[in-house]
């Protein structure tokens, strides 16, 4: 176990989204547009981070009774500082993002973290792992809303918060709406596991 | 078959002389006056959109077959019929490229991922038609009237051109029989012709391929609720994709019961569905949905109307 294994599993190898499944409620509301997911994989990676670090320090004094509530109560105080942040900073983000935000206190991926990683490993591993995890995350939402924002609304990379509208690559009328609707949230990221999955096991066979 | 020696197959599992290349190629010969009723009223526009469906359905299936190592079966004609299926319930003036897309949706969303003919749980046609209409909502509900002309409706109506149903859903207007009857209105290319599709419906019907099960207990549904609505029956079974629903899609040996009394359960589910959503829902038609939620339910209905064995000892308690 290293400091740069700990920090590089997270993005391919134990990709929260797309290898454990965790997180998937946010994934599929939330992956609309790039800005949206990176926006949100950037407040998930600030709690991630935060959360591990601190109940990695904290591992040896909670009783591990109530851990799950001391969990939570590190992790909301987490959430409700990047809750603040975007509301001031990014407030139409923080708008599309709307209860999602609020959510990661319950998100998986954040709650597994600690129980399975941070309650049991030192703070400099729990630091790669959370770094790691959440920039799994957010490359996963980033690349799913990529997918969804061209084919669902023609444009790529529009930021209502700074007033760009992104770059237009086809009129919106030709686009297919139901790709940004929920049943294009789950075929999409279907088809993308399905395609990571094949991709790691032909480099598997390749090894063996 | 892989030689492993084990073979699974879903059902049914009694086989018969019938081959799978001749029911389909029957089907496609059962559509032809569908198909045909389309090309007299909408021109060869209809002709184009059933030529590209079939050829990307075709691509889809073989190319992905071939992608992936499985043998090629374009051979038993389902891709063409679902190619040419969903031609003819797509309206004449979408964009090519569209119908196009739904048919690779189709057989690659529908049906391959599910693992071809045989296993897939919706029919391809209807998921295709039904993606379409979730994706290009606009494209998808602009009709047309066929070239000729329809006198029965007040000017500024036929200018928006609507279907028979959204007519009289949103304006109160009925269009006369004859012309539901004959094919003259507007709607998807081959939905609109009831004598074509009976046509062909007898023709399926004399080589045995379909029974009357589904489609008599599906059309009766929908005459007798919409009776009990004080609605007109005839209308309503006259209008629309109801014929070409109940007679070629709700047929579909893949997605329907296997069961006699399961079909005539499935067929009622399909009626009760298409009056609701006629009636009461945001659609002016309903038979794709119904007939794709019904889908979601065969193997339900099948579970529960196993027919009766006889001849075995009575399990005593």
């Amino acid at each position: 176990m290293s400091f740069t294994s700990q920090l590089t599993k997270g993005l391919v190898k134990e990709n929260p989204t797309f290898r454990i499944l965790l997180g998937m409620c946010p994934t599929l509301a939330v992956s609309l547009a790039i800005s949206n997911g990176i926006g949100m994989g950037i407040a998930a990676t600030f709690v991630l981070v935060g959360s591990n670090v601190i109940v990695s320090m904290l591992r040896n004094v909670i009783p591990s009774k109530i851990r799950i509530p001391c969990f939570i109560v590190v992790i909301a105080s987490f959430v409700t500082m990047v809750d603040l942040v975007m509301a001031a900073f990014v407030p139409k983000l923080h708008e599309v993002l709307g209860i999602f935000i609020p959510l990661i206190v319950v998100n998986c991926i954040i709650l597994a973290r600690a129980e399975a990683f941070a309650s049991k490993n030192g703070v400099m591993y729990s630091l790669a792992d959370g770094i790691g995890m959440g920039l799994g995350f957010t490359l996963a939402l980033t690349g799913l809303s990529a997918i969804r924002e061209l084919l669902g609304t023609g444009t790529l990379l529009a930021v209502p918060d700074f007033g760009f509208p992104g770059f237009k690559i086809f009129d919106r009328s030709l686009a297919a709406v139901m790709v940004i609707l929920p049943p294009g949230g789950f075929i999409t990221l279907g088809l993308l596991i399905g395609l990571l999955n094949s991709l790691t096991r032909k480099k598997r066979k390749a090894h063996a | 078959m892989d030689g492993t020696g084990l073979i699974v197959s879903s059902s049914p599992h009694q086989r018969a002389a019938v081959s799978t290349p001749v029911i389909m190629s029957d089907v496609v010969l059962a559509l032809m006056p569908a198909a045909l009723a389309g090309v007299w009223f909408f021109g060869l526009r209809a002709l184009a959109m059933m030529v590209v469906c079939v050829a990307a359905a075709v691509g889809t299936e073989a190319g992905l077959e071939r992608l992936m190592g499985k043998p090629v079966t374009v051979g038993d004609y389902s891709a063409v019929v679902a190619g040419l299926l969903l031609a003819l319930v797509v309206p004449p003036d979408l964009p090519l490229w569209i119908g196009a897309a739904g048919a690779v949706f189709a057989m690659a969303i529908a049906k391959f991922i599910f693992g071809g003919l045989g296993q897939n749980i919706f029919n391809p046609a209807l998921i295709g038609r039904a993606a379409l209409l979730a994706s290009w909502p606009v494209f998808m509900t602009r009709w047309r009237w066929p070239v000729f002309q329809a006198p029965w409706i007040p000017a500024f109506d036929a200018v928006s051109s609507a279907t028979p149903l959204a007519l009289w859903k949103l304006g109160g207007i009925k269009t006369p029989y004859l012309n539901l009857f004959l094919g003259n209105v507007a709607g998807s290319i081959g939905e609109t012709s009831a004598v074509a599709i009976l046509v062909g419906a007898v023709y399926l019907l004399w080589r045995g391929h379909i029974s009357l099960r589904i489609p008599v207990s599906f059309i009766g549904t929908v005459a007798v609720l919409a009776g009990l609505f004080h609605q007109d029956p005839l209308f309503h079974v006259l209008a629309g994709g109801l014929l070409i629903g109940a007679f070629f899609m709700a047929t579909d040996y893949v997605t329907s019961p296997v069961t006699p009394k399961g079909q005539i359960v499935f067929g009622i589910g399909c009626g009760v569905l298409t009056v609701f959503i006629r009636l009461y829902g945001g659609y002016p038609e309903g038979v794709c949905y119904a007939i794709l939620i019904m889908n979601a339910a065969t193997a339900l209905i099948d579970r529960y109307t196993v027919p009766r064995k006889f001849g075995e000892v009575k399990k005593v308690a």
